[in-house]
């Protein structure tokens, strides 16, 4: 029962924070209840027994991302437009209301036939897991299953994330990288010209 | 109350993931845009790990006494996901500064007027 209660009061307060997010113009503001938002979901990931996924969560999500929009506000607005926020949207919002209310409602419609949450027979939780967690000790001797899955049983999915990240490493170098002397000719013609 | 105590978690998620999808399609500012798209992949994240959730289970880790775990192959799953997710939102601020830089401004609205006017 407790279980149900702070699972309950957790989603309510990220749906919360999403709300927020919408609503807010201030863009540091922004930035920082998404931070608020991760930290809660990093919070709910405890609480759903993925203790792994919390830790990465925090430090990952809430951490790192925080930091790198930050970093990217701070980039992107000069110290003079220090009031830094987004401008007031200039189209009326019934399109995309309308657009986000029926695709919810759909999804909403197919999670009827969802197994109930935390059910044990539920078909994801008879597959290969019952395989993991009673040979995964004698197979690679490591206690915790979801090392073990990561980087035994599907280390070559790991590999591929390896990839991926170095990939979006090498691209946010090009893209950014070494290229800081075009920046004062910019603020120079009021931005408007084509670097 | 049994079909409202074992949706509840599916239909919030749900919610949250309109909103990120919401901020997305509705806002002129990248930034912000980029925000929403993170709101949206971790909606993602709360449903595989609530998919992966056994009532009375434990974190899987294996331990003697204990013989219920929760399914750890969604958490492997997401844990990738969190990571690639980092990626993606790290090259997408790359191109936010990027824009910044060649259009002055980071407002769509902006943008496309600045295009048009080409």
């Amino acid at each position: 029962m407790i279980d149900n209660i702070v699972d309950i009061t957790l989603l309510s307060l990220i749906a919360i924070h999403a709300i927020a997010i919408i609503r807010m113009r201030s863009l540091f503001a922004v930035v920082m209840l998404f931070g608020g938002f991760s930290f809660l979901s990093a919070g709910l990931f405890v609480v759903m027994d993925a203790a792994d996924v919390a830790f990465t969560e925090a430090a990952v999500g809430a951490g790192i991302s925080t930091v790198l929009m930050l970093a990217t506000l701070a980039l992107t607005y000069t110290p003079e437009e220090a009031d830094k926020e987004e401008k007031a949207p200039t189209h009326k919002p019934w399109l995309p209301l309308g657009v986000v209310f029926i695709t919810g409602a759909l999804l909403i419609y197919g999670t009827y036939n969802l197994p109930g949450f935390g059910d044990p027979n539920a078909p994801s939780q008879l597959h290969v897991a019952p395989y993991y967690l009673g040979k995964s000790l004698s197979e690679t001797g490591v206690p915790n299953v979801v090392t073990a899955v990561l980087a035994s049983y599907r280390g070559f999915d790991t590999l591929g994330e390896v990839t991926v990240i170095f990939t979006a490493g090498i691209a946010v170098l090009l893209i950014i990288g070494g290229r800081r002397r075009v920046k004062p000719n910019i603020e120079k013609n009021g931005g408007d010209h084509e670097a | 109350m049994d079909m409202i105590l074992g949706h509840y978690n599916y239909w919030m998620v749900i919610i949250i993931m309109m909103a990120g999808f919401y901020t997305v399609i509705s806002r002129g500012n990248l930034v912000k845009k980029i925000v929403g798209l993170n709101i949206f992949q971790v909606s993602v994240f709360l449903l595989y790990i609530s998919i992966g959730n056994v009532k009375g289970g434990a974190t899987p880790i294996i331990e003697t006494g204990v013989d219920l775990y929760s399914n750890p192959l969604p958490h492997v799953l997401i844990l990738t996901a969190i990571v690639v997710g980092v990626a993606t939102t790290a090259l997408g601020l790359a191109l936010v500064v990027r824009i910044k830089e060649a259009y002055g401004t980071i407002e769509e609205d902006d943008i496309h007027n600045q295009d048009q006017s080409l």
